[in-house]
């Protein structure tokens, strides 16, 4: 969502032609200078400053400090900075949002792809766009769950002795596979992961369904009657014509699966161990159980500057990718 | 980006033309054994995503006995609604619905509000610099909430607002009209110029064109705005966590994970807090789904 705005032609096609650089001074009601406009932004621009910049600052003022939240904070210069760079829980914590980043954009993606795909492309046309439309529906039900009651839905099929999965295990004589999902290091990470990737993959799929009317079907039928198989078909007309919406999805994904929080809380608390510490989570922690604010300050703003470059490089080469498409 | 060339058509030639204009060419086509395939594994992957939800349904209505003697999978021999009764009371759940109605409800009015008069300086005013003010106002969507946690706790202690919803309604409120700004400035930029032209020359006002003009003619984006609003406040977590610490002022999910630590909570009554807690979004969701998929295209974008 954070890229639309920027490649200029795509947000918004017909404004261009009608005025630009010259037409910048009006707005579109004729006769009234865009200059006119400027108090409908005031209430919205002063929320903003006071909601989220203030903060913003204040918080990076408290990375500097030692701040037990009690007394004021005390000057301490680069001492949590250089802290932080030598912490191994941090380092961990962002080498569990790698995995959060394949449980949450790289699986959910891909999968969402094909789904949108066989929904519109096959099961659409072949059996009906209400059966389609039923399956999308079905497939986005938990992006309408509270993320941490998920968690705990999962957590309670997870349990160790008496829970769902384990109990199914046990009844087709798999009884070996049979795991402290949760409470062992090696499981807990990928049981969240797997967590995520059923939270989020209905995302992708009402998307990329949705960028998908876009598309004529008379185009797959004539591709099919050319001899196309699925697979060319999905490539050549499926993903080229959405890739502005895989944009999208990639970078809002990527930025909520740097920012999870909730199922960490709900499901594992981080633990066993640091096994499943994230950037969020580990602030949160320094915040509220160790008193350690100026800390938890920094995480949260290593986190932030993690995130805004990831941005800032996305929003790059999709536009560096646009335009070459244009000059072709 | 889709959404911004459909939404303002979605006036008055959309009663006609629904259900939203689905492909569902030729419907007599000859159907292959692969489609059949193709069919049955999107099908299991929807039972796959739906089990852990029948998982929560046949559980919250067994006795901890039953669940122990049985298992999870089986069904419950009989209508047992104790756990559900047990979890109601114990976080007197009515209470907590209100608070999360409350605060999503208000999210979802003033966010839309706000939104509007964002996007109309934005996206029809087109004051100078906008992309840079669109960029900033996304800053309040991109960044981590927990770099706004601890001040943002200092000023509502301060002025007497901490532990209040008003709190969480105010910082939502700021937090998803970040979005709704995005989305609507670039609706509003491609706004039909002749319907405001022909405004002005009747000699409407910015403020009437605004109102009597903008508002009715983008009401489907707006009204699945203030849906996506309703439920992403609803679902969310690490704010009113922190900043509702009494038990009157807590919202639904903040009770149930408060209550996981309980160490009384069975695992029946653990299912049923599961069921009461979706439940609410899952009848929200079910209400406006039609209006959902109309302006799908509107919510494309997120």
């Amino acid at each position: 969502m954070t890229t639309a705005p920027a490649p200029p032609g795509t947000a918004r096609p017909p404004a261009a032609p009608r005025g630009g650089r010259a037409g910048a001074a009006t707005g579109l009601i004729p006769g009234l200078r865009s200059a006119t406009y400027w108090p409908y932004l005031v209430p919205g621009l002063v929320l903003l400053t006071v909601i989220v910049l203030v903060p913003l600052v204040w918080n990076v003022y408290l990375t500097f400090t030692d701040y037990r939240g009690i007394r004021p904070p005390e000057w301490v210069g680069l001492e949590n900075w250089v802290e932080l760079a030598g912490d191994t829980t941090f380092w961990t914590s962002f080498r569990n949002s790698v995995a959060m980043v394949v449980a949450m954009v790289v699986v959910p993606t891909a999968l969402g792809l094909v789904l949108a795909a066989m929904l519109f492309d096959l099961i659409g046309r072949k059996f009906g766009g209400r059966v389609a439309s039923f399956l999308r529906a079905t497939y986005y039900l938990p992006q309408i769950l509270p993320s941490v009651v998920a968690a705990i839905v999962i957590g309670w099929i997870l349990r160790p002795q008496d829970g769902a999965l384990n109990t199914v295990l046990g009844a087709v004589g798999l009884g070996s596979l049979q795991a402290n999902w949760l409470g062992d290091p090696a499981t807990a990470l990928p049981s969240i992961m797997v967590v995520l990737v059923w939270v989020q993959i209905g995302y992708p799929v009402v998307i990329f369904m949705a960028a998908l009317q876009r598309v004529d079907p008379e185009l797959y039928e004539a591709a099919e009657l050319d001899g196309a198989g699925w697979f060319h078909r999905f490539r050549a007309i499926t993903v080229a014509m959405i890739r502005p919406e895989i944009f999208v999805v990639v970078l809002t994904c990527a930025i909520a699966a740097l920012k999870v929080f909730g199922p960490v809380y709900a499901l594992t608390g981080g633990g066993p161990g640091t096994s499943t510490v994230v950037p969020a989570y580990y602030a949160y922690s320094e915040f509220f159980q160790s008193q350690q604010v100026g800390y938890g300050a920094t995480i949260a703003t290593a986190l932030t500057v993690v995130i805004a470059a990831l941005a800032v490089v996305f929003v790059t080469v999709q536009a560096r990718l646009e335009k070459r498409e244009e000059t072709r | 980006m889709s959404a911004v060339v459909t939404a303002p058509e979605h006036t008055s030639s959309e009663r006609r033309s629904q259900p939203a204009p689905r492909p569902r060419s030729r419907r007599r086509r000859r159907r292959t054994g692969a489609d059949w395939a193709t069919l049955a594994v999107a099908v299991l992957v929807g039972l796959l995503v739906a089990v852990p939800f029948l998982l929560i349904l046949v559980n919250s209505f067994k006795s901890p006995a039953e669940y122990s003697s049985e298992g999870p999978l089986s069904l419950p021999s009989s209508l047992y609604v104790d756990g559900i009764v047990a979890f109601w009371e114990r976080v007197d759940f009515p209470e907590k619905l209100w608070n999360s109605v409350l605060i999503s409800g208000s999210v979802a009015v003033l966010a839309v509000l706000l939104s509007v008069l964002n996007a109309f300086a934005l996206g029809i005013g087109r004051v100078k610099g906008r992309t840079g003010i669109v960029l900033l106002i996304l800053l309040a969507n991109m960044l981590p909430q927990e770099v706004l946690l601890y001040p943002l706790y200092f000023m509502f202690k301060e002025v007497g607002l901490y532990n209040t919803v008003w709190s969480v309604i105010i910082i939502f409120t700021v937090i998803q009209s970040a979005f709704g700004t995005y989305l609507l400035a670039s609706v509003y930029g491609t706004f039909p110029k002749e319907v405001l032209e022909a405004a002005a020359l009747d000699g409407a006002s910015r403020w009437q064109i605004l109102w009597r003009v903008v508002l009715p003619i983008s009401r489907p984006t707006l009204s699945v705005l203030a849906i996506f609003f309703f439920i992403w406040t609803w679902n969310e977590f690490l704010i009113p966590l922190t900043f509702l610490v009494s038990n009157e002022t807590q919202t639904v999910p903040v009770a149930i994970t408060v209550l996981q630590g309980d160490r009384l909570m069975d695992v029946t009554t653990t299912s049923a807090s599961a069921l009461l807690g979706l439940l609410p979004t899952l009848v929200f969701f079910l209400l406006f789904q039609r209006t959902l998929t109309r302006g799908i295209t509107a919510g494309a974008v997120k």
